[in-house]
């Protein structure tokens, strides 16, 4: 036993603090099903019970030719009859309350999690593979609420039928009892340490196949890279010796925790054997009416149950790990640093268009410096252009001003106030943005370009679509502005999506614009096209423009060059032209 | 399910042998109840009316029972030996399978790959193998076990006594149409479910993708409560399901007791008749409740075999695919016309190195052709410019270069030979592609950049990237060694871009494409590798895509493409004069900006 309970640390050590308590809090909120499903797992248990007595008795009804009390058994199969009816009712109704509790758990759980997916900042997006937190709302919550289930409904009746069994053994005969009662524990004691180990085992296997996913996720996610470079062959030897060791672990851990039910269910061979020996032993030393055959037969099946539920706790307990390890999945989620929260911040209301930045220091990573005390006035209705070469910092800026991302020392204003002190909503409904990435909702067409109004009528929406010459493309669609378009934006190219961005813009016309590389992927004759769409959405707006195509921000009123993360210029086309410095060669470059 | 069979075949022995072992141990399960009877029988011997046995066998019971600790010992072996033979078969033809599926994907063609989608590879790669797994490890434990049992326990009651052995068959058939009705009306629940499932993880996935995008338009809170509608559906539909599933347990409990019952009444009045002995009976109720556990098993069995077997169908359906490219066999009709072509031009000149012949191209299941009628060529170092707004056909033009798709009509010659007589290999060894969407992968920049060529130095390897204007984002990076993220997520997309192209120049390709990749470098990057690209010794080919005239410009030859046709080629002067699209896109992009800046 002294090994067990090392195992037994070991395997609690492995999983987070406070998980099973976590989950015991999610549980409490279902406090009658919680009853419920216990009172009506004694009953359950009781009656079951109660059937292989009523099946003894009967036995010893049929002793042999001639001598058979019929009067009895008809007396009792009426029992058995009632006792089936009781069981199965309250086992039914038992299960419910347990779907109750498993799937509502996990629907708040589910909850909590997507609500904290929305809460996070961008900084955890932008660094965390994606793939792994849906897993974790999805495939850990599937296998909390299955681990949760198996448990309310097996754990319960299990334990519960430990104990009744034993009550009617002790009741029928001590001594045979006793020998079950001693001998049975080595099945508990042989699940423990295999399930304890397997553990170990599930868990590298988990590790193994989220490498071997991210590996499938990332090439087959680009063949066409691969292809077009031959690197098959050096793709599928990776491949191979990832798969080899993942073969290794699923081996392991299936064969491991397979070992569990044979093992189990031969120490139940072992008791069954003893039962029946020291059972046939006393009925023939003349036990008399005090042990008969029928009784036996009852011990028989009593032993039968009474083993049969360590075997499913066993089972149990190695689901109800696997769960524990994906709560604590879950739950490690839920603990992760949420953005500050902007609750009791002042409503912006609709914003003049008044932008500083004052004394700006911000940087990803401490390691790499890269906005050094940056500071710039923008006046209502000013238009400022980032330009600069690639990789410069213009995004990093868009990051801040939208509040992607807190400045790690000064402050953005607008209107006078700290972005830190008003509503994220109140702040971000001011301003329209367009990035070069452009990322659409799977839903109708209609439905993307409502994102920023959703009251919109289908009128406004297509006059927007006009407007941002998108209405031509929408219309060729198979089903027009009710075209589903998928995750990724379906069948639409880089260029069509980027105009469906910039209808979503000229719906709500918002005070304030950012536009990153907005038209970089549509062509320049319609790029020109909606250009005088764009002037007037910039009229009297705030605007600040990303473009590497330096035409299209001569007539801004600020230019602000960056480089390596540095304001090194500023001013208007002509003034930067005419210090004929780093603008100077950028803009010259485009004409070589 | 014939295409997965020869992925057992290394696992023939352990799919064998695995099942055999189940069913020697569940011989010595069905024999325990015929001992127990024997102990009651000839080891008790007959009851005298004072409750005592006085033939009692002592010994007799004793050997007995330790038949019984013997058959459960053998039992141990053979349950342990099947099990290991039931895991290694599942691991092994899983990850065999999952080996093919890889290979078979990598060989698809890029048409293929269109037609399946991401999402759904990775489906088949992942979920869909791993069902197949637990289905192939839960058949050879339990596919024989569990319907030997049942049979086998029926056929033991027949050897016992005829009349009570009809209960059996009674309540066998019985039980099993109960099981089977609920799992028949629950499956197409579960698959509903599934489907709500897929909802929910569609709503989280795209709050992490397009997180931005939803936060900048203050959607959290219209996410939130749109998940949680989706979120309360799947609920509602599971527990649904799972109050109708959970009617198995009592409805089996019910028939089995009330078959008890029967099995009773009928071994009362064969006792009575002297037909039957009392230890006969206890054994008729052991072996009976011993079917239902199985009966139950059974069920849960084909539900997962079930499962397992839609993810293996579909499974081999990609396995069954194979890539659609055209590709002439070696010496075959169509290499031979290539020869004699081959040796026409040479008689004259030397063959163009890239010559477009009257091409067409239709996408599968495209309503229209991508492109029509198109015809040019391309020599040794030149430079070719694809013009066209978006969607005119300039991706799908320089993809037919490499085979990357079929021509519908018409030829895509490299140095005088037809790309369908070339080993895709061999082809696309010579040319170096530098995709729209600038993808790096997981691991360090070197690794990265050998991706051109296997056995490149870090001598290649830096000189590509100094052309590529790459040299200055790996130093700052610190150094070839510097680790990529997965995604190349720490770069930005411009120095993705630019590590990119050093990736494509690193195997000295014959012919670079460039498909539109200077989109993400500013114009003095751009200039600065169209510089370093044209001095280079050997300078190849390129094809550059691009909207921009600026980008097309000093370009040798300019194909100018509007919805999939070539209304120009041409030099940028010739053009100017006499294509208006070209002169449209030309005017687009400088006219406006009134001070010449064309200058």
């Amino acid at each position: 036993m002294k090994k067990g309970k090392i195992a037994e640390k070991k395997a609690r050590k492995r999983l987070p603090k406070g998980t099973v308590k976590r989950v015991l809090g999610y549980v409490k909120r279902y406090p009658l099903s919680l009853v419920l499903t216990l009172l009506l797992a004694a009953v359950t248990v009781g009656f079951t019970l109660y059937v292989p007595v009523l099946v003894g008795d009967a036995v010893d009804c049929i002793v042999g030719p001639g001598d058979v009390d019929f009067a009895g058994l008809g007396r009792i199969f009426v029992l058995i009859g009632v006792s089936v009816a009781v069981t199965a009712v309250a086992q039914w109704l038992m299960s419910v309350c347990n779907n109750r509790i498993a799937y509502e758990v996990v629907r708040t759980v589910r909850e909590d999690a997507f609500g904290k997916i929305t809460r996070l900042p961008l900084s955890y997006i932008d660094s965390h593979p994606h793939g792994d937190a849906v897993s974790r709302i999805v495939a850990d919550a599937e296998q909390f609420s299955d681990g949760l289930l198996m448990g309310f409904t097996q754990f319960f009746s299990g334990v519960l039928t430990i104990a009744g069994t034993l009550g009617f053994m002790f009741a029928m005969s001590w001594q045979i009892a006793l020998v079950v009662v001693v001998v049975t524990p080595l099945s508990l004691f042989v699940a423990k340490y295999i399930s304890s180990h397997t553990y170990a085992f599930f868990k590298k296997q988990t590790e193994t196949r989220g490498e071997q996913t991210a590996f499938i996720e990332e090439m087959v996610g680009n063949l066409k890279t691969v292809q077009a470079f031959s690197h098959e062959d050096e793709n599928q030897e990776k491949f191979d010796e990832i798969n080899r060791r993942l073969e290794k672990a699923t081996l392991d851990s299936t064969f491991y925790s397979s070992l569990t039910n044979p093992t189990t269910r031969f120490v139940n061979n072992v008791v069954y054997a003893l039962v029946v020996l020291i059972g046939a032993l006393y009925i023939a030393s003349g036990s008399g009416e005090a042990f008969t055959v029928g009784m036996l037969t009852s011990f028989l099946s009593y032993a039968n149950q009474y083993t049969k539920p360590f075997n499913e706790i066993s089972g149990v307990v190695t689901e109800l790990q696997n769960a524990l390890a994906c709560a604590a999945r879950i739950f490690e989620l839920l603990d992760e640093k949420e953005q500050p929260s902007d609750e009791g911040g002042t409503e912006l209301g609709r914003a003049e268009g008044e932008v500083s930045l004052d004394k700006v220091y911000f940087s990803y990573t401490p390691e790499q410096r890269l906005i050094e005390n940056f500071s710039l006035d923008v006046r209502p209705g000013q238009k400022v252009a980032i330009v600069g070469p690639t990789g410069c910092g213009k995004t990093t800026l868009i990051n801040l001003l939208m509040r992607f991302y807190d400045v790690t020392g000064g402050a953005v204003r607008v209107d006078g106030q700290d972005v830190r002190s008003v509503t994220r909503r109140s702040l971000r409904s001011n301003y329209g943005m367009v990035l070069q990435e452009t990322w659409l909702k799977s839903g109708t067409v209609k439905e993307n370009i409502r994102m920023g109004k959703p009251d919109a009528s289908d009128e406004e929406v297509i006059a927007a679509a006009k407007a941002s010459h998108a209405d031509g493309f929408i219309r060729r669609l198979p089903q027009g502005y009710d075209t589903l378009l998928g995750e990724e934006g379906g069948s639409l190219s880089q260029g069509q999506r980027q105009l469906l961005c910039i209808a979503r813009i000229m719906l709500c016309l918002p005070p304030m614009l950012i536009l990153d590389e907005a038209t970089s992927s549509i062509d320049t004759r319609t790029e020109r096209r909606i250009g005088d769409a764009f002037a007037k959405l910039t009229a009297g707006r705030t605007s600040f423009v990303v473009a590497h195509r330096l035409s299209t921000v001569r007539t801004s009123d600020v230019i602000l060059v960056m480089d390596a993360g540095h304001i090194v210029e500023q001013g208007t086309h002509a003034e930067l032209l005419a210090k004929k410095g780093f603008y100077h060669k950028l803009y010259n470059s485009q004409f070589e | 399910m014939k295409k997965l069979l020869p992925f057992f075949k290394p696992y023939k022995v352990q799919s064998v042998l695995g099942p055999l072992f189940k069913l020697l141990e569940a011989t010595f399960e069905l024999l325990v109840p015929v001992i127990v009877s024997l102990i009651v029988d000839r080891g008790l011997g007959e009851r005298a009316a004072d409750f005592t046995y006085p033939d009692a066998n002592r010994g007799y019971i004793v050997r007995m029972s330790l038949v019984l600790v013997a058959f459960g010992v053998v039992g141990l072996v053979c349950a342990v030996t099947a099990q290991y033979f039931a895991a290694k078969a599942a691991a092994g033809v899983s990850a065999e399978v999952r080996g093919a599926l890889f290979s078979k994907l990598q060989s698809l063609s890029y048409s293929d790959l269109d037609g399946l989608g991401t999402a759904t590879m990775l489906t088949r790669m992942t979920g869909d193998v791993n069902q197949l797994q637990s289905g192939i490890n839960m058949a050879l434990r339990l596919f024989l076990r569990s319907p030997f049992i049942v049979f086998g326990a029926m056929i033991v009651a027949f050897t016992i006594d005829v009349p009570s052995a009809g209960v059996f068959a009674g309540a066998i058939a019985l039980l099993s149409v109960a099981v089977f009705a609920v799992m028949l009306v629950c499956m197409p629940l579960y698959k509903r479910s599934q489907e709500k499932l897929d909802a929910v993880t569609l709503s989280a996935r795209e709050n992490l993708a397009g997180a931005r995008v939803l936060r900048a338009f203050c959607k959290e809170e219209d996410e939130r409560r749109l998940f949680s509608e989706r979120n309360g559906a799947l609920t509602a539909s599971q527990k649904f399901v799972g109050r109708l599933g959970a009617l198995t347990n009592p409805l089996t409990y019910v028939i089995l007791n009330l078959a008890v019952i029967l099995l009773l009444r009928v071994g009362a009045l064969r006792v009575d008749s002297d037909r039957l002995t009392q230890g006969n009976v206890i054994a008729l109720y052991n072996l009976m409740t011993q079917i239902l556990v199985e009966l139950i098993k059974l069920a849960n069995l084909i539900v997962t075999v079930s499962r397992a077997a839609a993810c293996g169908s579909r499974i081999e359906s990609v396995l069954s695919m194979n890539s659609s490219l055209e590709l002439f066999p070696e010496g075959g009709k169509e290499g031979g016309r290539v020869e004699t072509n081959a040796v026409e031009t040479t008689a004259s000149e030397e063959p163009p190195l890239v010559r477009f012949d009257g091409v067409s191209m239709r996408y599968k299941g495209g309503g229209a052709n991508a492109l029509t009628d198109i015809s040019f060529t391309v020599k040794r170092g030149e430079t070719v410019g694809v013009i066209g707004g978006t969607g005119s056909g300039k991706t799908t033009l320089v993809n037919l270069v490499p085979h990357f798709y079929d021509v519908t009509e018409g030829s895509v010659r490299v140095d005088g030979k037809d790309v369908r007589a070339y080993d895709p290999e061999t082809l696309r060894a010579r040319i170096g592609v530098v995709p729209q969407r600038a993808v790096l992968f997981k691991g360090s920049i070197r690794e990265n950049l050998r991706w051109g060529k296997g056995d490149a130095t870090d001598e290649e390897l830096m000189a590509a990237a100094r052309v590529a204007q790459a040299e200055q984002v790996i130093l700052g990076k610190g150094g070839l060694d510097a680790e990529v993220e997965q995604g190349g997520r720490n770069f930005s997309g411009g120095q993705r871009q630019r590590l990119t192209i050093a990736r494509a120049l690193v195997r000295k390709p014959e012919i670079l494409i460039l498909d539109d990749s200077a989109s993400a470098l500013d114009y003095a990057t751009d200039a600065a590798l169209r510089h370093a690209l044209a001095s280079l010794p050997d300078a190849p080919a390129v094809f550059v895509v691009s909207q921009r005239t600026s980008a097309v410009r000093g370009a040798d030859k300019i194909v100018v493409l509007d919805e999939g046709r070539a209304v120009g080629i041409g030099t940028h002067e010739q053009l100017l004069q006499t294509c208006p699209v070209y002169k449209e896109i030309y005017d687009s992009q400088y006219k406006d900006d009134g001070e010449g800046a064309a200058s």
